[in-house]
């Protein structure tokens, strides 16, 4: 504050509660929607205050699904969305690791040809290769598996290049200790890199882990079998179905549900959070 | 390119430490694109038994159909509306909490989850609330003597995709804005101040100049958000409808290449698109440097 002006603290205070309401909004109503009886979407408004049959409903998604939309339970898929943020986001960091690895503190020939084909990565998203991608999975027979799901997602330029300049500023003078002490390249990297690496690490785990858990696309396409499908891609059938046949405090349900545990994440590790996005973002 | 200054011996060990990353990245990254390519400029039979070489014949096609064109000025106007609605609201927030000192963590807490949101998610959340039966907001615009309906009015399918799509960005550009104002020197507004500027003129003729790297690199940052990201959006909700209205075109690829099977076709998209990457990549990287020194 530069100066006191109490009517101007009111007013920021006053803003930011709104801002706070109309951000928080939609979920709120999908939370109060995911705890009402069957039929109350039928007619009138969406009830503005929780009903009383949260547990039913939420026990109803988990356990049995939405059948007559093709939904099946979302224990299944919230255990699928599960390994695949997981699987994506720990191949991601080995992987970035080790290339940034390689690439900081050895000299060899096509060094920088490698960096930029992994450089390319980012300028090719799911969303301008569908199709092509989609082939090379059904040739190599990946439908319908977690090595589908995770692999193809692992390869990354942000991890490599944000690995690539925590590595360029820790001081030479350890990597130079280490090898007066005969320790091997992999025995540094073991011993000395990854330890200092962890904060990075942590960071890193919390954005990949939100970005892999919510990916949509990837598994809309490489997925037929509902035994593989991940929740947030479910959602999309349940939405659907609703339109017809308005089973909203179900839908709303499986809405909570699969916005939860990247939100924990996020509330929970809100500083690493904020470290590993601004930090990812080159 | 620097290494460092002392290195380790070369031998296979480099090769094998990036391998994992390159295999990776050939097979499921360089290799499609390179496929997708070879496909714009070729042309399959509905049976795919037969491939015949066609030129630029797809990509002419393309700009001469109006429904492409449609998908450019409908990407077009979401880009924009979402870029500017969640930047402008972010920026509200982000200088209203850097007023405050003692409750700046809490409201930042509860500002910044919707980030975790999938697209797909906060595009049904808000497919719900406005519900034309149901929904409480087209019950209040209903008071107003607005007639809602998202299934039927273009305008308001589009309203309804932007809101959902700025909605779940306004953490990610509130997070930035703070992070740009706490960088602000304090100096230099206790001296406005003295001079006896008023808040809205030291913002404006102090603040936001200072923030201007920033808003620039968030500006491309929310294009390619609004333009590849919010596929789930629009798949989960619209549907590209009514009548083509929210047919961005990362939808449209995936309409024509996956569903329709129009290969060719799509492969041409898929090229413009990658085209169109690149260029906000190579802008992106040219500004990193000016994003945070002023």
């Amino acid at each position: 504050m530069v100066e006191n002006r109490p009517f101007q603290t009111f007013l920021t205070h006053l803003i930011l509660i709104l801002g706070v309401a109309v951000v928080v909004f939609p979920v709120y109503v999908a939370f109060i929607a995911s705890t009402q009886a069957p039929g109350t979407f039928l007619r009138g408004v969406i009830p503005m205050t929780p009903g009383a049959h949260m547990v039913e409903n939420y026990s109803a998604m988990l356990g049995t699904g939405l059948r007559r939309a093709g939904a099946p339970p979302i224990a299944g898929q919230m255990f699928n969305s599960l390994v695949m943020a997981l699987g994506i986001t720990i191949g991601k960091i080995a992987i970035s690791l080790l290339s940034a690895f390689a690439i900081v503190y050895f000299r060899f020939p096509f060094r920088i040809f490698f960096f930029w084909v992994i450089f390319m990565t980012l300028m090719l998203p799911v969303e301008v290769r569908i199709f092509p991608t989609y082939q090379v999975i059904v040739d190599l027979g990946m439908l319908n598996s977690y090595a589908g799901l995770t692999i193809p997602l692992i390869a990354s330029a942000t991890a490599t290049f944000l690995f690539r300049q925590f590595f360029m500023t820790i001081p030479e003078e350890l990597m130079e200790a280490a090898r007066v002490d005969g320790a091997g390249p992999m025995k540094f990297f073991k011993d000395i890199m990854l330890p200092l690496s962890i904060t990075n690490i942590a960071a890193l785990f919390v954005i990949m882990f939100i970005y892999g858990w919510n990916q949509y696309l990837w598994p809309l396409l490489i997925t037929t079998d509902t035994d593989y499908f991940t929740v947030v891609m479910g959602i999309q059938r349940m939405a659907n179905a609703a339109e017809t046949d308005p089973q909203w405090q179900l839908v709303m349900a499986a809405v909570v549900l699969a916005a939860l545990p990247p939100v924990l994440v996020i509330l929970f590790m809100q500083r690493l959070f904020v470290k590993g996005l601004t930090e990812t973002e080159k | 390119m620097q290494t460092k200054r002392s290195t380790f011996p070369a031998g296979w060990l480099p090769y094998a430490l990036v391998a994992p990353q390159l295999v990776i990245t050939l097979i499921f990254f360089i290799w499609p694109a390179g496929q997708a390519l070879v496909q714009s400029v070729q042309r399959q039979d509905p049976f795919g038994f037969r491939t015949t070489f066609v030129g630029l014949d797809n990509f002419s096609r393309l700009f001469a159909d109006p429904l492409y064109m449609n998908a450019l000025s409908v990407t077009f106007v979401f880009a924009v509306g979402t870029t500017l609605l969640s930047m402008s609201v972010a920026l509200l927030f982000a200088v209203m909490v850097n007023k405050l000192i003692r409750s700046r963590d809490g409201y930042t807490t509860l500002l910044v989850w919707p980030y975790a949101v999938a697209p797909a998610i906060a595009g049904v959340l808000w497919w719900f609330i406005f519900n034309p039966t149901i929904g409480i907001l087209p019950y209040i615009l209903d008071m107003l003597g607005y007639d809602w309906n998202h299934r039927t009015s273009s305008t308001d399918a589009m309203i309804l995709v932007i809101i959902a799509a700025a909605w779940k960005q306004i953490s990610y550009n509130f997070i930035f804005f703070l992070a740009g104002l706490q960088s602000v020197p304090h100096s230099l507004i206790e001296a406005a101040a003295i001079d006896g500027a008023s808040p809205m003129k030291r913002f404006w003729t102090i603040v936001f100049p200072l923030l201007s790297p920033i808003t620039f690199f968030l500006m491309v940052i929310n294009i390619v958000y609004a333009m590849f990201d919010t596929f789930g959006i629009i798949h989960a909700t619209t549907q590209g409808g009514p009548a083509q209205a929210t047919n961005i075109l990362v939808f449209k690829v995936y309409m024509d290449g996956f569903i329709g099977q129009n290969i060719g076709y799509a492969a041409a998209q898929s090229v413009v698109l990658m085209a169109i990457v690149i260029v906000l990549t190579v802008i992106q990287f040219r500004y990193i440097e000016r994003k945070v020194q002023y």
